[in-house]
This record gives structure tokens, C-alpha cells and sequence, in this order.
């Protein structure tokens, strides 16, 4: 008998139909059946999205410090902490980058373009009675531009604040909405211990991704005033003193912060372990630290890689336990339904008919099961990014991929079944009772 | 013109393996069925009758032997293209209906011309026409269950009819039926011998053996008796 392909593209439309009323026919095993897959599917959808959520936070935090940037930053050696744990008299303790630092830098080592150094000092900044703990950032003109974070409002201060030692500051978003709740802060005053600072600017709130609200960027970051540089050593000179109970701690640091920016990208880390060897030989104490962002975001890419390997080998597994229970469901119904196959085989259908009708069935079950569990992994990083705050970003191939699979589980632990329902014996099938 | 010969059987043998034990379960069998005839076998169980009712169905080969149904020898045939002349030219009856439980009347009277690649709408046409030819035109869209065992079996012969065959087997078919619905049955198997139909009724009843035409009777794997009457 001729099959012509219009009519085989219709017999596969009445095999799926027919597939249909089979599963119906058993509604509840169905859906428990393919359960496996559901879970499977949505855990995977949903363990991508917020695994892509975070890894971007993260990197979009690192972008945020500068992929051509070099960031060294003064720290208290691991000796002196010892003893400034263990010592209730009071003593110096001078330590980190220093002033002579830098000129070293920019006059030995080549493509140091920029230089950004900042002294950072941890205070509390007053608007009549309004306050906020914060850390104080002396810095030059250039760091917005540096840095990645611009002034959202008014201006940041100049070259000619810097001369001046003007007492102007630019303050972070959060701050402002702290102590000036009613108006603009831009032209406002801020005091710090006895001396005041006009408010020029107001930078943009950072951490502020999209997805996220506003109030929970605001709550998490640290508070940050930008004064010149100038101002900052006039005012506070070299010396720190913090005060606890029994006993004061002094300490000397000349610079807290040092952005190095690079000329290209390429150098960057090769430029890193120039600055390192330098400064290893003017500093006996490990008194300093160095950041480099672009080999922060490669690790980040690379835990993203590895959290990938290892939500596939979960999905993986998931995936086939899946697939084994829809194959043992599938044998038990090739059982059940033996008596069907002897009449189907009797008359007429050939065993490549049969194959095709349980082969169908199967995979029309690992697909529902697929589309439900798409459905759901699409439904829960909504209902995390809502309900807990995390960011979470669904790629427009994981759900692609994960219905693929699960169609593919369903011809995989569909064709033994399909087979052996396919080599009964027609005279034995048709007596099984 | 004499009838043309339907089915013929040289000397069939079919054997079977059974552990250690091999079964002779037709021990040479020869028979010629003309086109037309009403015939029932019969015969203690254990005689060989569904081994022979199988080999007639196509449903299995025999051992030894050869087998001609209309002018082909289907004794060697593979299983593709024994499945090819079940759903081509013969018609099956079971004792119980074997009717599949999740498709409607006329669903499973379409079976047949579906794995023969016929066309949904022809198919539908066709299965219509037999239903209301067994009385079950308004009965389309049941399941199996909501019918009777009667309207079961009347579903399994339109079933049967539906593909034209060249021979109706009918395995006990109203062994499961009380007896006014086996009488109706019955009819409906002499209307299709009026028809022309060739009809094969393997079955333990005198009663049912009395309305056919010739009677062949089973022992031990051989025909002892066949009569036509």
C-alpha cells in the first residue's frame, strides 16, 4: 500500500492524538510518572537563573572597580594586629602605602596612565542632628571617571578644590537620602566633628542593579563622603587615633587607597606584579594589598564555569533518574496493555507501528513533563527575585535546552519499552489475560 | 463458474517447543475453503483448533506444510508482510470482543484501514457505514464499557468487515453472550453469508455448528470428520 508523505505526517498526527487518550486514560500516573522530569527540568531552569543572577551582581561589582584598574590598598600587617589584640598600652603603629610610594610608581613603572590615591578615614558625619556613620574618602578630581561611578547630581570637586584644600564634599546617594529625607543636598552642609563641609555633589548609588529596588541597594552599601585629597591631609594629617576602653591605638597611614589605571587591558596583570615587586622592596611588612579587578572577573568566570559543570551533572542525574521511572511506568503499561498490542498486531499493524505508537507516548509524556517543568523553573526565580531579593536572569537557551532534553530523555527510555512491546509474540499477546 | 478457492492447506504441520517437550499440534492437515462458505470447526480442546485458526489468521507460519490464501503462498512470509495481509484481507472475531477500552465505536472499527495508511476521513466514511450496518449507528462516540457485550461484539464484527476481507475468523464469538444476544449474532453472521461473506466460526457449539454450512471437526491434530451439508 503507498504512503504518501501528506498522509504519514497525518498518521503521526492520529498516533499523537492517540497517544493522548492512552495517557489520559490514566491521568494521575501520568502526571506521577513524569514527575521525575518536572523536577528535573525546574531545577535546573530555576538553579541557572539565580546562579546567572548572582555571577552577574558579581561581576557587574567588579566592572564596577575598572577592568584596566589596579587597586592597592593599605592593610594592618598580621603581626601588628597580634599585638595590637594582645597590647592594652598605647602605642604608633605605622603602617601602608605611602606618598613616596606612588611617585616610585608613576616614575618607574611605564603604562601607569592615571593615578588615583585616597586616605580613608571612618567617621561619623553630622546634619544638625541628623547622622551617619561613613567613611570619609580623600581622593582626586579624576575618580568618578576612574572608578566607574559617576556624579549623579551637582558636581564632583576640581583640581582648583584640590589647591584650595577646599572644604567641599561630594556625598553617595544613600547618604544624602539620610540626612537631607526633605530636600536636594546639593548646596547644603555637613559636619564632621568641628569642622563643615558644603555638599557640591551627590554620586550615584552603587550596587543599584536592575531588579533590585532601590531601598535594598541603599541599605547594603557602605556610606561614602568624597573631600580633595589636600583636604583630607590638612585636616587629619597622617595620623589616626581610635580610642577603646583601657587604651588608645595610634595609627600612622599615609594612604589607605592607591587606582592604578593601566594603559591597555592586556597589561594589567603584568603591571600588577611590577607594582608588587616594587613595593615588596620598600615595605618590610605585608602592609599593603593588591586588587586587580580583571583577574577577579576571570576568577568569577571561572567559578561560574565550575557552578555550570556541576548544576549540568545535577541536572544530568536528575534527568536520567527521570527517565528511568517514565521506562519502568512505560514497561509496566507495555505489560498491562499486551492484550492491545495482540489486537493491534492482528489487525494489521505491523511491529514498526507499534514501536512508533509507544516510542510517541513516551516522549509526548517527557515533553509535557518538559513543558511543565519549564513552566514552573521559569516561575520560581520570579517568585525568588520577589519574595528574597536575590537578582536572577533566565537565558533564553535554558529553557530551550532543557525541553530538548527532556524530549530526548523520552526517545531514549522510550525505545526499550517500545521494542519490547513491538517483539511480542501476536497469538501470545492475544491470550494474555 | 465454480467458486474460486479462498484458503488452501497442503499438509500442515505445526509444532511447538514447550520446555523439553515438543508438541505436535497439527499432525498434517489439508483443507480447501471456497469463496463463500459458512464453515465452523470444532473439536475437544487440546485438538489443535486455535493452532489451526492461528495459522489461518496469518497470526502464526506453520511447521511444515503450505499455505495459499486467495493466490499467495504466505507460509514463508516475514512478519511485515504477514501483518500486511491480516490487515489486507482477513477479518478477526474473539471470543471476548478485544475491543481497545480508551477509543470510541467507531475508533476502534477504523483500526484496520488506519495501519493500512487509509485516510482519516475515508476511514471515518467507511466506519460509519458499519456501524449502522451492525445497528450501532447512534452508538459512534461510546467507550467499550458503556455498551453491552452484544453491542461489543457487533463493534468486532463491523470491525472485522471493515477492511473487505477475503475471510471473517471468528474465534467462539458468542461464547461470552447469553443466549438472546448470541441468536442476534448469529443472524448477523447468516445475513453476512447471504452477503457472500466467507465466514470461518471455530466454536463448542452444536447449536452454532448446525446453522453453518459444513462442519469440520478436529482430533488430536488431524480433521476427522468434514461435512458439507
Amino acid at each position: 500500500m503507498n504512503r504518501s508523505p501528506s498522509l504519514s505526517l497525518e498518521r503521526l498526527r492520529r498516533t499523537v492524538r492517540l497517544g493522548l487518550k492512552s495517557l489520559w486514560l490514566h491521568r494521575l500516573r501520568s502526571l506521577l510518572t513524569v514527575l521525575g522530569i518536572v523536577f528535573g527540568v525546574c531545577s535546573v531552569i530555576a538553579m541557572l537563573a539565580i546562579g546567572e543572577g548572582a555571577s552577574y551582581e558579581a561581576q557587574e561589582q567588579i566592572k564596577n572597580l575598572g577592568s584596566q584598574n589596579i587597586i592597592l590598598r593599605s592593610v594592618k600587617p598580621p603581626e601588628a594586629q597580634k599585638i595590637s589584640e594582645k597590647n592594652t598600652e598605647s602605642y604608633i603603629l605605622s603602617y601602608g602605602l605611602t606618598y613616596a610610594d606612588l611617585r616610585r610608581i608613576q616614575s618607574t613603572i611605564p603604562g601607569v596612565t592615571v593615578v588615583v590615591p585616597g586616605r580613608i578615614m571612618r567617621e561619623t558625619v553630622w546634619n544638625i542632628s541628623r547622622f551617619a556613620d561613613c567613611e570619609i574618602v580623600g581622593t582626586v578630581p579624576w575618580y568618578p571617571e576612574m572608578r566607574n561611578h559617576p556624579v549623579a547630581e551637582g558636581r564632583f570637586f576640581s583640581e582648583a578644590d584640590i589647591i584650595q584644600s577646599a572644604s567641599v564634599c561630594v556625598i553617595g546617594a544613600e547618604m544624602a537620602d539620610k540626612l537631607f529625607p526633605l530636600g536636594s543636598a546639593v548646596g547644603g552642609a555637613v559636619r564632621v566633628k568641628g569642622d563643615y563641609y558644603r555638599v557640591i555633589g551627590i554620586m550615584e548609588a552603587l550596587g543599584k542593579a536592575p531588579g533590585k529596588s532601590d531601598a535594598d541597594a541603599r541599605k547594603n552599601t557602605t556610606h561614602r563622603m568624597f573631600i580633595p585629597l589636600e583636604t583630607a591631609r590638612m585636616r587629619y594629617g597622617e595620623v589616626l587615633v581610635k580610642r577603646r576602653t583601657g587604651s588608645s591605638e595610634v595609627e600612622k597611614v599615609q594612604l589607605h587607597e592607591v587606582t592604578l589605571k593601566v594603559a591597555s587591558r592586556e597589561e594589567v596583570v603584568n603591571v600588577s606584579l611590577a607594582v608588587k615587586d616594587l613595593l615588596e622592596r620598600n615595605h618590610k611588612k605585608q602592609d599593603f594589598e593588591i586588587v586587580v579587578p580583571i583577574e577577579l572577573l576571570r576568577r568569577e568566570e571561572r567559578t561560574k564555569q565550575i557552578f555550570n559543570i556541576v548544576l549540568g551533572s545535577i541536572a544530568a542525574i536528575s534527568l536520567l533518574v527521570g527517565g528511568i521511572g517514565i521506562m519502568n511506568i512505560m514497561l509496566a503499561s507495555v505489560t498491562e496493555r499486551t492484550r492491545e498490542i495482540g489486537v493491534r498486531r492482528a489487525l494489521g499493524a505491523k511491529r514498526r507501528d507499534i514501536v512508533v505508537q509507544f516510542l510517541v507516548e513516551t516522549v509526548m509524556l517527557s515533553a509535557a513533563g518538559g513543558l511543565l517543568g519549564v513552566a514552573l523553573g521559569v516561575a520560581i526565580p520570579w517568585v525568588v527575585s520577589y519574595a528574597a531579593g536575590l537578582k536572577t536572569i533566565i537565558t533564553f537557551w535554558s529553557p530551550i535546552l532543557a525541553f530538548t532534553i527532556s524530549g530526548l530523555v523520552g526517545v531514549i527510555f522510550g525505545i526499550y519499552p517500545a521494542i519490547r512491546a513491538a517483539s511480542m509474540d501476536p497469538v501470545e499477546a492475544l491470550r494474555h489475560e | 463458474m465454480a467458486p474460486a478457492s479462498i484458503v488452501r492447506l497442503d499438509d500442515v504441520h505445526k509444532t511447538y517447543q514447550m520446555g523439553a517437550v515438543v508438541v505436535e499440534a497439527l499432525r498434517g492437515v489439508s483443507l480447501e475453503i471456497l469463496a463463500g462458505e459458512y464453515i465452523s470447526i470444532m473439536g475437544p480442546s487440546g485438538c489443535g483448533k486455535s493452532t489451526l485458526l492461528n495459522l489461518l489468521g496469518c497470526l502464526d507460519r506453520p511447521t511444515i506444510g503450505r499455505y495459499l490464501l486467495g493466490t499467495e503462498d504466505v507460509s514463508h512470509m516475514d512478519d511485515d508482510a504477514l501483518s500486511a495481509i491480516r490487515g489486507a484481507r482477513l477479518g478477526f472475531i474473539f471470543q471476548s470482543y478485544h475491543l481497545i477500552q480508551q477509543l470510541s465505536v467507531v475508533e476502534n472499527i477504523e483500526i484496520p484501514l488506519y495501519y493500512q495508511g487509509c485516510s482519516e476521513a475515508e476511514g471515518r466514511a467507511r466506519a460509519t457505514e458499519l456501524a449502522n450496518r451492525v445497528g450501532l449507528g447512534h452508538r459512534l462516540e461510546h467507550k467499550p464499557f458503556e455498551l453491552s457485550g452484544g453491542q461489543q461484539q457487533r463493534v468486532a464484527i463491523a470491525r472485522a468487515l471493515v477492511n473487505d476481507p477475503l475471510v471473517i475468523l471468528a474465534d467462539e464469538p458468542t461464547g461470552n453472550l447469553d443466549s438472546k444476544s448470541g441468536a442476534e449474532i448469529l443472524e448477523l453472521f447468516d445475513d453476512l453469508h447471504t452477503q457472500g461473506k466467507t465466514l470461518i466460526l471455530v466454536t463448542h457449539d452444536d447449536e452454532v455448528s448446525r446453522r453453518t454450512h459444513r462442519a469440520i471437526r478436529l482430533r488430536d491434530g488431524l480433521v476427522e470428520t468434514d461435512v458439507r451439508k
